[in-house]
């Protein structure tokens, strides 16, 4: 009798082992599919928006396409003519994000590249607690850093130039920077700097002809990695550069013109993909080493 | 995209050990050994050092600048009179905390972060799962699934209140032509909407679940991210085993797949609630803190820039800060044990 009910068991069991593989089988595309559609169609949409002209759009909202007859791209020459010329000046905001981004990029690099060859090969006083340093730095809410610069910056009239937001950049990312670089730096064989060291190379020359040249993948796209950072920053340009149109970023830009009425939605949502498009082409240009490179260690749990 | 790209598991390899005794010296004499070690010590410290001085002037001093203002009546206009020593008084917290405004604010930001955190590690979780066999294309899904995190937050918060815009946003007409609303739905500006349940009608706060989703939406792939990362590097003979015991797929993720994620959930979670918390833009670009959505960091941000309040704005930052230091604490309390253990 028991051979019979641990055989009706295992039946049991079987079927729903069945049911279970048949309802994950069907639900798996299901939702991968809305997955997809929940990161993408809110960039299709603001794509569609933009070139659509503003009449439609407001007869008809809920349209995800355009037709090759409404296919409007002048909210484009809108958004980037200067305001002089009646536009809403988002060239002069490009200008501004990329200088305040290369400009991050190039510092934060020359402090974190050798930061990060510090942290990973020499050994000096508090080394192992400067890591923890760095990572305690992002726990603090920075909005508590925003009151005392805004104050600092206010006070020494630093406030609405750029440089002065590129500096708070700068220390906003150096600790990330060094340690993706720290990672990478690990990874490579120290033998070859000790070959080098042993036919009578210096440090700083080992470190300029061996472990930069190795490091330089790591270092390009941690620059990549930096750009995006600072193209995207809102908090610290809103409270330095609001009151300088002239030096508003693009986020920035953005940010204040979709608080007024007069510029239509499909111009800012040209705006939108003028803001988007780079961020989205240097992901995708680097993101095999940036999430590489971001969850290293991360597999041990 | 913020600065909060950093891995749960940071520090991990502090303990590599490239000390000066691991490089060829051994066995020379001491002497060159120390002249050696005094060299590196040297060169790692000047190497260093530009970073902890930017570190020290634009993070550590502004750190203990704000303590000092929290405690001094300073408005943006007599700062001018202000030095190091003022005149130091309670006045602010005892506003801050007496007032209504700001319970209110702390209770709105625990509310955003917990379901904020929940929900985006629950996607982030399903994603994962989903993703985990491979198939062709698999890489680029993956890739795409990561945009809401990078994409510009300006950006982002623009097209999601277009799209929630009850006159012309597509969610309010495909709502109304496809879901049956009777009337659009303000997303961003109603507190709170009656919904009907099954017949009972239930208070929800509309503008808050808003931002909450938005949040979610944002940061499910960082969670996503390490899962997978996770995920990869699991060993599949457990799984193995366990196919050929019997046990069904929910079984064994419930029993092998989600005990060995469970260290990664939970780092990711203090990671999430801990920049949830903190989190300014959000809510500042998607409502400006109406309708029920002021979080602490907004409150303090019209301190400063609307009432040029320095020092209530202080102390308010620094009450956020304390509390979320208490808080991880006793996270870490309670559950930093059973996470060396797992």
């Amino acid at each position: 009798m028991s051979t019979v009910t641990a055989e009706n068991a295992g039946q049991a069991h079987t079927r729903r082992n069945a049911i279970e593989e048949r309802v994950l089988r069907v639900l798996r595309p299901i939702v991968i599919v809305l997955l997809i559609a929940i990161a993408v169609l809110p960039f299709w949409y603001m794509l569609v928006l933009s070139f659509r002209p503003l009449d439609n759009v407001l007869q008809s909202p809920g349209r995800l396409f355009f037709t090759p007859a409404e296919f409007d791209p002048s909210t484009y020459v809108d958004v980037l003519k200067s305001a002089d010329d009646g536009g809403q000046g988002f060239l002069t905001f490009i200008r501004n994000s990329l200088l305040v981004g290369i400009g991050t990029v190039i510092l934060s690099l020359l402090v974190a590249i050798p930061g990060a060859y510090a942290v990973s090969r020499l050994e000096f006083f508090g080394r192992r607690k400067i890591s923890a340093l760095f990572l305690a730095i992002y726990f603090f809410p920075s909005i508590l850093l925003a009151v005392p610069l805004f104050v600092f910056y206010t006070r020494i009239g630093l406030r609405g130039s750029l440089f002065g937001l590129l500096f708070v950049y700068v220390a906003q990312v150096v600790a990330v920077s060094i340690y993706m670089l720290r990672n990478y730096f690990d990874t490579i064989p120290q033998s070859l700097e000790e070959a080098a060291a042993i036919d009578g190379a210096s440090r700083v020359q080992v470190m300029r002809r061996i472990s930069l040249p190795l490091a330089m993948p790591a270092i390009v796209s941690n620059g990549l990695f930096i750009f995006m950072i600072a193209w995207n920053e809102f908090l610290f340009a809103l409270l330095f550069l609001v009151e300088r149109r002239e030096n508003w970023t693009v986020s920035l830009g953005l940010s204040q013109l979709s608080g007024s009425i007069e510029v239509p939605t499909t111009t800012l949502m040209a705006g939108s993909v003028i803001l988007t498009l780079p961020i989205i082409v240097l992901f995708f240009v680097s993101e095999r080493w940036l999430t590489g490179g971001l969850t290293a260690g991360a597999e041990k749990g | 995209m913020s600065t909060e790209l950093v891995t749960p598991s940071s520090g991990s390899r502090d303990t590599g050990g490239r000390g000066p005794g691991a490089g060829p010296g051994i066995g020379k004499g001491r002497r060159k050994k120390s002249v050696q070690a005094a060299e590196e010590a040297r060169t790692g410290l000047a190497f260093i050092s530009p970073t902890l001085i930017i570190v020290l002037v634009m993070v550590v001093l502004p750190i203990l600048w704000t303590v000092s203002l929290a405690f001094q009546k300073i408005k943006l206009l007599d700062l001018r009179n202000a030095g190091v020593i003022g005149d130091y008084t309670l006045d602010n917290f005892a506003a801050v905390l007496t007032s209504g405004g700001f319970l209110q604010a702390l209770l709105t930001t625990l509310a955003y972060s917990i379901f904020g955190t929940a929900f985006a590690l629950a996607i982030g979780l399903v994603a994962a799962l989903a993703l985990r066999r491979p198939f062709r294309g698999r890489g680029l899904v993956r890739a795409v699934l990561l945009l809401p995190y990078v994409a510009p937050v300006v950006a982002a918060a623009f097209v999601w209140s277009t799209a929630l815009n009850p006159q012309y946003g597509i969610v309010n007409d495909w709502g109304q032509g496809l879901l049956g609303w009777k009337e659009p739905i303000a997303f961003l500006s109603s507190r709170s909407d009656d919904l009907s349940i099954l017949g009972l009608d239930i208070g929800v706060p509309t503008a808050l679940l808003t931002v909450i989703a938005f949040e979610a939406w944002r940061s499910f792939p960082f969670a996503f991210l390490f899962l997978t990362a996770r995920l990869e590097a699991m060993p599949d003979t457990f799984e193995e085993a366990a196919v050929i015991d019997g046990a069904t797929p929910l079984q064994r993720f419930r029993y092998i797949v989600f005990p060995q994620l469970w260290p990664t959930l939970a780092v990711l979670s203090v990671l999430r609630f801990i920049w949830t918390f903190n989190n300014f833009d959000d809510i500042y670009l998607l409502t400006g803190g109406g309708a029920g959505t002021e979080v602490v960091a907004v409150r303090v941000f019209n301190y400063l820039t609307a009432r040029y309040d320095i020092g209530a704005a202080a102390a308010q930052a620094l009450v956020l800060a304390a509390i979320l230091a208490v808080l991880v604490l006793v996270y870490l309390k309670l559950f930093g044990r059973s996470e060396d253990a797992a």
